[in-house]
């Protein structure tokens, strides 16, 4: 055996006293070397940082945009109003019913139509087109006439944040019944399941993936439903307490109830997030346990 | 267009049956047929003196991909059929039947595993339990071990022998492989596409149990010829 590296490829490249390093590593780039806190940390104190120059230098008027000092100052403020149980508390409550009851009614009349539309051959050919139809509509436009139907009070807030949060749900679920793949349904006629059997014991359990995707969508979207609502149809909600002080120009006391909102929204989210989680306990792709647990 | 014409076999108890044939050739209509998945438009298939009609509790069938659901362990998927046809009762009953068969083909102590924790091998082995889960007569088996790798599909082949000739059940296994036909049946049916036909079956008369060093018997190189042979030319492009 000759040995290759010399004799074919001519002369080691060396330079005398320096030895050719032969150990390389992969490069990493930037965003994979650092951990993800930190990152995150980093584009937070940029934000501030840009935020924090743009009103120092007074480059907008405070009336538009107040300095992150200010904003966070009346944070704290209304945080305290809340948690002492002051006026801002009740409206609150009244915007986290909406939001619990529009879901809730958004999740019942959404799995009724997503099984309708997913297992049915009319629902699917006659109903799901009107569905498509309805979701194209500015769905906020409906506002006045929820409001005209059901009057100013809380009612109306939760239609509005229902519809808004409806379609996700309904498309969501009809996909998860057009989940299970072809073996598996072929493997449930084979064992001589009745149409009920493979809808519950198939269809439904591999269809929870894509059903917590769209109640993940519609989680978020019935806060916006019922902050529109209170926009648009009055009532003694949170967004109400936004619009006055919008149109008292305090914009820090806008972005802190902006902010304190944020969290119910974020609350619902994690909620699903959480059911999901314990639910489809099968398909956490998101965390490196289950990666480590696939490759057993 | 038929799929499948002039197809008459019969399939003695006990015996191991292949068809080959190249892709579209209509084996999987054929063994749809005889699960009694899918109606023939004319014909019959007889299973025990009587017709089948539809899927029946003593046909086992199997399929290329293992298709265990992923959110039941290992044990519940293969209580499946017995909790469909009988009832969760009748599947809680059947847990120490189910545990003997896990034994069986080696996978004691994955009970409560999920599939996502088990190798290929291992899936098709709690498919083949599944399958065997309600005692079938015939088992059907539409390539179950496609998807393995060789070394694992040879040694699958060597243990679905030994519970067929064990159990005395009857099995038709549709193929790709000539030397896995030739290796575990005792008649190879070749089929020939559009219309799909059986041109020609043929008993393999080497000995049982058949072992993975009879793929050197002269004979063995004779059955694999033949059948080459017979296949049509764009079999296997």
């Amino acid at each position: 055996m000759t040995d290759i590296s010399r004799s074919d490829l001519g002369a080691v490249p060396t330079t005398v006293g320096r030895p050719v390093p032969t150990v390389w590593q992969e490069k990493m780039p930037l965003g994979k070397r650092l951990p993800r806190w930190l990152m995150m940390a980093v584009l937070m104190a940029l934000f501030l940082g840009v935020w924090q120059l743009v009103t120092s230098l007074h480059l907008v008027s405070p009336l538009i945009l107040p300095s992150p000092g200010e904003t966070l100052a009346d944070v704290v403020i209304v945080g305290r109003n809340l948690l002492g149980g002051d006026y801002m508390l009740g409206p609150l409550l009244i915007t986290v019913q909406e939001v619990v009851w529009g879901f809730l009614l958004a999740l019942a009349i959404g799995v009724t139509l997503g099984i309708i539309v997913g297992e049915t051959a009319i629902g699917e050919r006659a109903v799901m087109p009107y569905i498509v139809a309805i979701d194209t509509m500015p769905k906020l436009a409906f506002a006045p006439l929820f409001v005209a139907w059901l009057g100013f009070g809380i009612s109306s807030k939760v239609a509005l944040a229902a519809f808004i949060s409806v379609f996700p749900i309904v498309v969501g679920t009809a996909a998860g019944l057009h989940a299970a793949d072809e073996n598996a349904r072929m493997l449930f006629r084979s064992i001589g399941a009745t149409q009920l059997q493979t809808l519950l014991r198939l269809k439904i359990p591999a269809g929870l993936p894509q059903f917590f995707t769209g109640l993940k969508i519609a989680s978020i979207s019935v806060v916006s439903g019922a902050i529109a609502g209170e926009f648009l149809g009055g009532g003694q909600g949170f967004g109400g307490l936004i619009r006055v002080a919008a149109s008292q120009l305090d914009t820090p006391r806008v972005f802190s109830l902006i902010i304190w909102l944020s969290f119910v929204g974020l609350i619902m989210f994690g909620l699903v997030s959480w059911m999901q989680y314990r639910f489809v306990f099968w398909h956490r792709t998101d965390t490196p346990g289950a990666r480590a647990n696939r490759q057993f | 267009m038929a799929a499948l014409t002039d197809v008459d076999l019969v399939v003695r108890k006990g015996e191991f049956h292949s068809v080959i044939g190249s892709s579209g050739c209509g084996k999987s209509t054929l063994l749809k047929i005889m699960a009694g998945l899918q109606p023939p438009t004319t014909g019959t298939v007889m299973l025990a003196g009587t017709p089948v009609m539809g899927p029946r509790p003593d046909i086992g069938m199997m399929f290329q991909q293992a298709t265990l659901l992923p959110w039941r362990t290992t044990l519940e998927n293969i209580l499946l059929p017995i909790e469909i046809r009988e009832g969760r009762q009748a599947s809680r009953t059947a847990t120490g039947r189910a545990a003997a068969l896990m034994e069986l083909v080696g996978l004691k102590g994955f009970e409560d595993a999920y599939p996502a924790q088990l190798s290929g091998g291992m899936a098709q082995r709690a498919a083949i339990c599944r399958m065997l889960a309600t005692e079938p007569q015939m088992l059907l088996l539409d390539e179950p071990f496609s998807a393995l790798d060789e070394i694992t599909r040879d040694f699958m082949n060597m243990e679905l022998q030994r519970i067929c000739l064990e159990r005395a059940a009857s099995a038709f296994l549709v193929t790709h492989s000539i030397a896995e036909a030739v290796i575990l049946s005792d008649v190879v049916h070749v089929m020939s596409a559009r219309p799909g036909r059986v041109v020609r079956s043929i008993r393999i008369d080497l000995p049982r149990p058949r072992t993975l060093d009879m793929v050197t018997m002269p004979e063995f190189g004779d059955y694999v010829s033949l059948i080459r042979g017979l296949l049509d030319k764009g079999a296997f492009l």
